[in-house]
């Protein structure tokens, strides 16, 4: 038995069924999406008067991510422009495009979180913080090696903005001296936390989306030989949620690295 | 994205420059507006915000196709907007609201 309006629009509503599908499951997402975004706002206005991060993560990666993700967009929409207009060639070359670009999105994403799993902060026992990039950290050695500063106020560590250009050295931390120390992970403060978060769940949604691509340019492209039409309303659905996993990116960048 | 209308290659290759384009603009202007001084947190989160909107809206505007779609789906949206609304309401609602006693910033 065949199911109907798997190509054909439906009279009463002038959808397909898989088109009506994706926007009700965009709509639940943009609820989840929602929720993190709230858990945001309520972490943000209750934060402690200067203990609150500012220029942790870095604006330029943050924008070239940004212009990675537009591009991998208008890609996206092109491939299945390609399809509607039956050049295969095109669609194939714009498709591959688009997952050569949410690979280079996840790396510079890899690198971002790298960046942080290797910084850490360092409370000493003298009162002061060594804060920085951890270069040794052998537990044979009565030390550790970071390049960074030490500050005496805590506070100074939050509002990197502010402060211009913070000269950096290497610095060698006797393990006796050290009271605590911890890296910037998502356990770090609730700005990491809600950080991890959200770009965490939003690069699985860039990794669902890129199977589905890969999967529509690859094994998944044999239909367009039986049904064509049916192939580019794929193309279409897949494409709609790309743009959302775009969309999300739009206001995770400016609330998460220029606020 | 709307199936109902003829497709031309070439014209929808000079849209997405312009989106592409304007992408770039409005990112531009969300970096600048954060680095302007002279402006408290408030003002420039407000300004930020808005232009991310204006780049939010020539995304599914012109690449989703939401400036030309069907009844059904702007129904869907409309009912996400007003619940997502409800839920930024309720949480900025909720900061004020501490039990008595507890102590506040």
């Amino acid at each position: 038995m065949d199911i109907p309006y798997t190509v054909q629009p439906r009279p009463d509503i002038g959808l397909y069924n898989a088109k009506l599908g994706i926007w009700l499951f965009l709509a639940s997402e943009v609820m989840l999406f929602g929720g993190l975004f709230s858990a945001y706002i309520l972490l943000r206005v209750g934060a402690a008067p200067g203990y609150w991060p500012h220029g942790w993560l870095n604006v330029w990666l943050g924008t070239l991510n940004t212009i990675i993700l537009a591009l991998s967009a208008i890609t996206t929409l092109l491939a299945w422009v390609a399809c509607k207009v039956g050049h295969f060639g095109k669609f194939k070359f714009f498709h591959a495009c688009t997952l050569a670009l949410a690979l280079s999105f996840l790396c510079v994403k890899m690198y971002e979180y790298h960046d942080k799993w290797i910084h850490y902060e360092i409370k000493l026992n003298d009162g002061t913080f060594a804060d920085g990039h951890m270069r040794e950290n052998d537990p044979a050695k009565d030390y550790v090696k970071i390049e960074g500063r030490i500050v005496n106020d805590e506070t100074l560590l939050y509002d990197l903005r502010s402060q211009g250009k913070i000269k950096m050295e290497e610095l060698e931390i006797p393990r006796s001296k050290i009271v605590s120390m911890q890296n910037y992970g998502p356990w770090h403060n609730t700005f990491l936390a809600i950080y991890f978060t959200l770009t965490g769940l939003h690069a699985l949604h860039i990794i669902g989306g890129s199977i589905v691509i890969g999967y529509l340019w690859g094994p998944g492209s044999k239909l367009w030989k039986k049904d064509p039409e049916r192939f580019t309303n794929r193309i279409e659905v897949s494409g709609l949620f790309w743009h959302f996993v775009d969309l999300v990116w739009i206001f995770l960048f400016p609330v998460l690295y220029l606020t | 994205m709307s199936e109902s209308h003829p497709v031309d290659f070439k014209s929808y290759f000079r849209r997405c420059v312009y989106v592409f384009i304007a992408v770039v603009c409005t990112t531009s202007l969300m970096i600048a507006a954060s680095f302007l001084p002279h402006y408290g947190w408030p003002a420039k989160v407000a300004m930020i915000l808005a232009i991310a909107c204006i780049n939010a809206f020539v995304v599914a505007g012109f690449l989703m196709h939401l400036l030309s779609e069907k009844k059904l789906i702007y129904t869907v949206l409309g009912f996400t907007v007003f619940f997502v609304a409800g839920l930024f309401v309720l949480t900025i609602y909720a900061l004020h609201d501490f039990p008595t006693g507890t102590q506040t910033h």
